[in-house]
């Protein structure tokens, strides 16, 4: 079945001056999968993206993508090879329009990124494209606000979006929900859903109501290394994971309908 | 350009070709040069994010590249503006590619540093004439026409400088411009998208540098004679210092900071000697603590305040 996963770790290690962050994962992502990535605070999931992305460099261990070794790739050829993340703390660009934020991770594929001399008018052809990934999220009447004004949740879309222009085959997105009322997170929820269609996601989430929901498989790191790996009913089960969710959350994993 | 650019930039256009009559045409050229400067030095800083706290090398080079080609190789005008141009360039490539791996500060650093180096040099290498500088550098002619002459001089100078001006602003309204926005305002995104950002922090170093060198070629000829005072740390300093006087990320920000120093220093250098030094500092200081956003900038957002309550 090796060739359903489109992405393996073997022993991925990341020490921090001594401090091990992350602990000799070995990370199977299938093909098509949601797959979620969970643990507390300082569990090591932030790290495991940068390794993945390679805006850190893994001390040891390696990464296959499709099979092929990326371990020692720069993180702007691994975007191109179609990994695209997110990040925790919102990654959009505050001062461009909404619109603009959108074109610039079309604007690649036309070649002319480095061209000076021509009018950014240029780029309005890709405007029908960027307005398509805007109504996706339902953004289409944002499209010409200055970024900066508009409310988190609807960065976070526009952060997803942007990341779709990419059309990756596997995105990573970290907490994609976080800090978002009831509402925001159902609407990410059922956008993170519907644009799984023909893609692989791995994502970090908290909201166990949203890894319940939608997500095929679940690993849950806790002090960098892996606890435990499968679908959410049996890993919720494992009293392993219980106990490192000590407190209220236990109640989450237990009955994720319930928040 | 937005329209209301390209209108400010038409009617800037006929004052500086009506200037002549009404001010001396010296002190309207000085002004030209470290307005292009400042707005190359903006492309960097303002559009890129990026502190080059070295750019004096890149006038300074030029100006003493130019000023061999004109008075020791005796090349043409135009040609000796162009070695002098590309000469920055190159520099700026070698200092860019050496600068741009490092963030923030440290990229400073690295630009003060490489900028130090070179200027030493150009205190110890014969071709510069020290701390005389290269003296009597002919202006020569073109299409027939005499550049000693100071009017005829003064247009060539408001042509390069309209023609820099226009490039910079497409540059900026460029699909490159896009990306060094995106740059400026996240970089991992940027990175995230596929963007080997380095890269692009190299052309706009190499555009910036070159474009720093046109304004020390131009300033060679106008001046007729190259100095080490243009390659020095101080003028690496004042350029920034116009910049946030103007407003940095403004489109006319550097051109307003760079008239208001330089008719500044003319006008006071004979009055208070080297106090000028401390009133340049009293400028930074009020402008940093009280007007972050330059006097352009503060009129854009002071404007935009007084629309919004209208409506
Ligand atoms: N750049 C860094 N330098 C030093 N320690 C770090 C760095 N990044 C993360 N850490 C540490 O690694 C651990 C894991 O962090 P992180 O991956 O952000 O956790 P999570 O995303 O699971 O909450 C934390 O203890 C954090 O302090
Ligand atoms: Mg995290």
């Amino acid at each position: 079945m090796a060739e359903d996963c489109i992405l393996e770790t073997t022993g991925l290690v990341k020490e921090f001056r001594g401090f091990v962050a992350v602990n000799g994962v070995d990370l199977k992502v299938r093909r098509g999968h949601i797959h979620a990535l969970i643990g507390p605070n300082g569990a090591g999931k932030t790290t495991c993206f940068n390794l993945l992305t390679k805006f850190l460099e893994p001390t040891r261990g390696d990464i296959c993508f499709n099979g092929i070794d990326i371990t020692r790739e720069a993180p702007e050829k691994i975007a191109r090879r179609g990994i695209v993340r997110s990040f925790q703390i919102s990654a959009v660009f505050p001062h461009l329009t909404v619109l603009e934020n959108v074109r610039i991770a079309l604007q690649r594929k036309l070649g002319t990124s480095f061209h000076f001399w021509k009018s950014d008018r240029s780029l309005d052809l890709l405007n029908d494209r960027a307005m398509e990934l805007l109504t996706s999220v339902d953004l289409q009447d944002c499209a010409d606000m200055v970024t900066v004004e508009m409310p988190y949740g609807r960065k976070r879309a526009l952060e997803i979006a942007t990341t779709l222009a990419l059309d990756p085959e596997l995105m990573l997105l970290d907490e994609p929900t976080q800090g978002m009322g009831h509402e925001d997170v159902d609407r990410v929820m059922q956008l993170i859903k519907k644009v799984s269609a023909n893609r692989t996601i791995l994502m970090v989430e908290h909201n166990m109501k949203v890894v319940a929901g939608i997500s095929d498989t679940l690993t849950v790191l806790a002090r960098g290394s892996v606890l435990a790996e499968g679908p959410y009913a049996e890993v919720a089960a494992n009293p392993l994971v219980i106990e490192a969710y000590m407190g209220t959350e236990v109640d989450e994993l237990a009955s994720p309908a319930g928040h | 350009m937005s329209r209301r650019v390209t209108i400010a930039y038409l009617v800037g256009l006929v004052l500086l070709l009506l200037a002549p009559t009404l001010i001396y045409p010296i002190l309207v050229m000085k002004v030209l040069c470290f307005a292009l400067f400042a707005c190359a030095f903006n492309l960097l800083l303002g559009y890129t994010g990026l502190l080059s706290f070295g750019h004096a090398v890149f006038l300074g080079t030029a100006g003493y590249v130019t000023g061999h080609a004109l008075k020791v190789w005796e090349l043409p005008t135009l040609v000796g503006l162009l070695a002098g141009t590309v000469a920055a360039a190159a520099l700026g490539w070698v200092i860019g590619s050496l600068a741009i791996r490092r963030q923030g500060i440290y990229f400073a650093m690295v630009t003060l540093a490489l900028a130090q180096m070179v200027f030493f040099f150009f205190l110890q290498a014969p071709f510069t004439g020290g701390e005389d500088g290269l003296q009597g550098v002919p202006r020569g002619t073109l299409f027939g026409l005499d550049l000693a002459n100071d009017i005829n001089l003064y247009y060539l100078v408001v042509a390069i400088f309209a023609a820099s001006f226009w490039l910079i602003q497409r540059t900026i309204h460029s699909p490159f411009g896009q990306i060094l926005k995106a740059i400026r305002e996240n970089e991992p995104r940027a990175i995230s998208l596929g963007y080997d950002v380095a890269k692009y922090k190299l052309l706009a170093f190499v555009l910036s540098a070159g474009l720093a060198g046109l304004a020390g070629a131009t300033k060679t000829l106008v001046f007729k004679f190259a100095t080490l005072t243009d390659a020095h740390w101080h003028t690496s300093g004042e350029v920034v210092l116009m910049t946030l006087l103007g407003g940095m990320g403004t489109v006319f920000g550097p051109l307003v900071g760079a008239t208001i120093i330089v008719t500044l220093q003319n006008e006071l250098a004979d009055k208070v000697g080297s106090l000028v030094t401390v009133i340049m500092g009293a400028i930074f200081v009020i402008c940093v603590l009280a007007f972050r956003r330059g006097i352009v900038g503060e009129s854009l957002a002071l404007y935009k305040r007084m629309i919004g309550q209208k409506i």
